[in-house]
């Protein structure tokens, strides 16, 4: 039997049966009771946490085929991951399961060494990329990787799908309790959003640290009821690698046109009303957007209850400038919003949990009016791929995106073309979010509205200077521009599966043929 | 003529003809006019590609109505003639020769272009040419340059190359300009044809631009030569009419009509002698708010 689910993928059903998963059906979550797990507690007075050697913990806390985890704050400035799987790999430690929250570049060079020496025999991350995405999509890993969204991943952990052996969380600022930040310090981040979550539900808890401060250290956004070991290492990270990068204003005026026609479709939308609320990314176009937002706000007197998710500088400004009324921040993007939210009381910090946990009792972006998100490719029944590249290779992550596309309003806003390569194609590589879900496309020629939305297609029809498409004709104009590709050729192995925000699957990514 | 004289040309813009990224989106901005470079902007080594490139574009990408013009390499180069010849053949609106400095330049060119109408199977008059003007023998020549040929649609002041022959460099005041900006823009009225004013390249310098801009919309040019697809929304700005030119073009515009219904020869509104000077004027008001999306095609408010 041929297995499918509702965005038409042929499921492995050896593997479902096997993992035990359901097909992805649908994007509502309904009223279900759930259960969740608590972890154990090892208890203590707390006064013998301190210690000078990661191999010391590691040996206290990690056995086989255990299941460990990182935060990713530091991004490609992180240190602490690459300094404790070195102690993991040569203590000979074998089948782990390695389930960060995500994995950042420069990570994969370990990570590919701990499978190789079967140190790591699973992963479940909320992506991959560069020379780990294509070892893994070359079958370099034996199990399916485990794609989870920050939302998903939390609830995952949360039902004890995901159960935290031991998280090794960095921090810029512990005491000898464990009580930290990720605000102060020389290598700060911000938010914890994601860490939160390890801190919670992990049975040991380690926290790294290159700046052990006075007790008792606060605001302590990781409690020392938490944590079981506070190790003192040199460095936890490169502060100049931790901020995205991607935070500069574009003059890039192909992004600055799409991020302006995504700036008129929001305001010509009925969500665009004093107290509304949003979500935007960290790529050139999504910051142009929430410059232009700022404009039309001030234009029309209003200002939104909230902005969350990954928060940049350009969005703490609006807060400080009272636009924003509450910025509710899970992660951020670079330094300028980092050090905002220590100096700002209406930033709060949120776990993955209140962010975007869709088995909850309520989450932030269940209350998200406008999200805007990105896209690799998008496909005629607007289910978006933001996980695997046009050669089929992994190369993305689910992130937040399959989370904040349930707002009210979600726009795609990505080219119609990127260089020689279609983003609007007749199928997406890989689903990561369901058409279901998202509301308009936005191209540099265009919009795309969902046919679904009657009402959207009736009030942002006659935007001056926003064409109105089908995305059927979207993906024509872009075939027309580049030409027709062949087919991209697979093997018939599973390397990875992409779960829904419910735990469900939604596609699965196959080996590639090359 | 006709359409030519009515076609908008706020915006001419330049793209690079070697940079396929850049060739391939020219269409995005909403330039009135899109001008692919063969000249300046390509290096000796990749003349050949820009060309193939140009053309190739032109066959498969949409401009989405755009007037598309390319600028060739100069008369007295080995590319001339291989440049007109692969772009009359591509259906090119207008080519753009650069450096014009006498009458009989244009007639060359026409000759050639016509030419490669008959060898490639074109419409005869189909291919329509511009001249750039870029020293002092150029703009002394203008009047007899714009009025060369009834294939001419528009004259270019192009400063860079015009300062330099003037020994002088560019100010910001613009005054070094003065004469050859009138001497170009009457050149072209007189021929009936467009005049567009010369590049403005510092990105950085927002006000100049404008101020730039303003100044030349009060002159009377058609518009302005762009390097930069930021600036395309600036000059369309300047040339916006105002509500109360829109609401004036609109109660000519009716007049006339209701001096058609009446089969009257004589227009009049408010008791006044409607003349043909107003009515063209009008007419352009209407275009530009069309294009400025202030109205609708049937020339209604759109309510923002």
């Amino acid at each position: 039997m041929i297995l499918k689910n509702n965005v038409n993928r042929t499921l492995s059903d050896d593997l479902m049966a096997k993992l035990d998963y359901k097909p992805y059906t649908s994007t509502e979550i309904g009223n279900p009771e759930i259960q969740r797990v608590a972890p154990k507690v090892h208890v203590s007075t707390g006064n013998d946490k301190v210690v000078d050697s990661i191999e010391d913990v590691v040996k206290a806390t990690v056995k086989d085929g255990m299941t460990i985890s990182f935060h990713h704050h530091f991004r490609n400035g992180d240190y602490v991951f690459n300094k404790v799987m070195r102690v993991i790999i040569d203590a000979g430690i074998k089948n782990l399961t390695l389930a960060p929250s995500s994995l950042t570049g420069v990570m994969n060079d370990m990570v590919i060494e701990a499978i190789k020496a079967g140190t790591i025999t699973n992963i479940t991350s909320s992506g991959m990329r560069g020379s780990l995405g294509d070892f893994v999509s070359h079958g370099g890993l034996k199990n399916p990787v485990i794609f989870r969204s920050h939302g998903n991943r939390a609830r995952a952990i949360e039902h004890g799908d995901i159960k935290i052996d031991v998280a090794f969380l960095g921090v810029p600022n512990a005491d000898k309790l464990g009580n930290a930040n990720g605000m102060a310090g020389k290598a700060v981040f911000g938010s914890l959003g994601y860490a939160l979550m390890d801190a919670q539900y992990a049975d040991n808890v380690v926290l790294l640290t290159d700046n052990l401060v006075d007790y008792p250290n606060t605001p302590a956004s990781i409690k020392q009821t938490q944590v079981d070991y506070v190790v003192q290492v040199d460095e936890v990270g490169d502060p100049d690698k931790i901020g995205s990068g991607a935070t500069r204003f574009t003059k890039d005026p192909k992004e600055l046109k799409i991020a302006g026609m995504v700036n008129d479709v929001i305001t010509h939308s009925p969500y665009f009303k004093d107290g509304f609320s949003f979500q935007t990314g960290s790529g050139g176009a999504a910051l142009a957007v929430t410059r232009y937002l700022r404009e039309a706000m001030i234009a029309n007197k209003i200002t939104a209850s909230f902005a969350l998710g990954g928060i940049t500088k350009p969005t703490t400004d609006l807060l400080k400038e009272g636009l924003v009324r509450r910025v509710m921040d899970v992660q951020d993007f670079d330094k300028g919003a980092a050090d905002s939210m220590q100096s700002n009381p209406n930033q709060q910090e949120i776990d993955a949990s209140w962010y975007a946990d869709p088995d909850n009792k309520g989450a932030m972006v269940d209350q998200l009016d406008v999200a805007i998100l990105s896209a690799l490719e998008i496909d005629t029944k607007f289910n978006v791929n933001v996980m695997t590249g046009s050669d089929g290779v992994i190369r993305g992550a689910v992130g937040g995106h399959q989370d904040a596309a349930t707002s009210k309003l979600t726009i795609i806003s990505a080219p119609l073309v990127r260089g020689r390569i279609a983003t609007i194609v007749p199928d997406v590589t890989t689903v990561v979010t369901p058409g279901d879900s998202i509301d308009v496309v936005v191209t540099e020629v265009g919009i795309a509205i969902n046919p679904k939305r009657k009402d959207l297609i009736a009030c942002l029809s006659n935007i001056p200077g926003v064409p109105v498409f089908t995305i059927e004709d979207l993906q024509k104009l872009a075939e027309k521009k580049v030409g027709t590709p062949k087919p991209l050729e697979f093997t018939d192995r599973t390397v990875a599966m992409v779960e829904y925000r419910d735990g469900s699957i939604i596609d699965e990514i196959k080996e590639v043929k090359d | 003529m006709a359409e030519n004289s009515e076609r908008l040309r706020r915006t001419m813009m330049f793209v690079p003809g070697n940079n396929p990224a850049m060739v391939k989106d020219a269409g995005i901005y909403g330039a009135d006019s899109i001008m692919f470079d063969l000249e300046d902007a390509v290096s000796l080594a990749e003349k050949d590609a820009a060309r193939v490139l140009v053309y190739e574009a032109l066959q498969t990408q949409d401009y989405e109505g755009a007037e598309l013009v390319v600028r060739v390499n100069g008369i007295d180069t080995p590319f001339y003639h291989d440049d007109v010849r692969a772009m009359v053949k591509a259906g090119i609106d207008v080519i753009r020769l650069p450096k014009v400095e006498s009458a009989q330049m244009i007639k060359d060119l026409v000759k050639d272009v016509a030419a490669a109408e008959t060898e490639f199977g074109r419409e005869a008059g189909s291919t329509h040419v511009m001249a750039a003007i870029e020293s002092a023998k150029g703009v002394l020549n203008a009047p007899a340059i714009a009025a060369a040929s009834d294939r001419m649609i528009g004259v270019a002041l192009s400063a860079e190359d015009y300062t330099t022959d003037m020994k002088t460099h560019r100010y910001p005041d613009g005054a070094e300009l003065e004469f050859a900006r009138n001497m170009v823009l009457h050149a072209a009225r007189a021929a009936g044809i467009a005049a567009f004013d010369t590049v403005f390249t510092n990105m950085d310098d927002t006000e100049g631009f404008y101020r730039e801009t303003r100044y030349i919309h009060q002159l009377g040019f058609d518009g302005k030569s762009l390097v930069n697809p930021r600036q395309i929304k600036m000059v369309n700005s300047v040339y916006e009419p105002t509500a109360k030119e829109i609401a004036n073009a609109r109660n000519v515009i009716n007049a006339i009509a209701e001096a058609k219904l009446k089969g009257s020869g004589v227009i009049s509104m408010n008791g006044q002698m409607v003349d043909r000077p107003v009515v063209l004027r009008a007419q352009r008001v209407m275009r530009l708010a069309k294009a400025s999306h202030l109205v609708d095609e049937e020339g209604n408010d759109i309510e923002e």
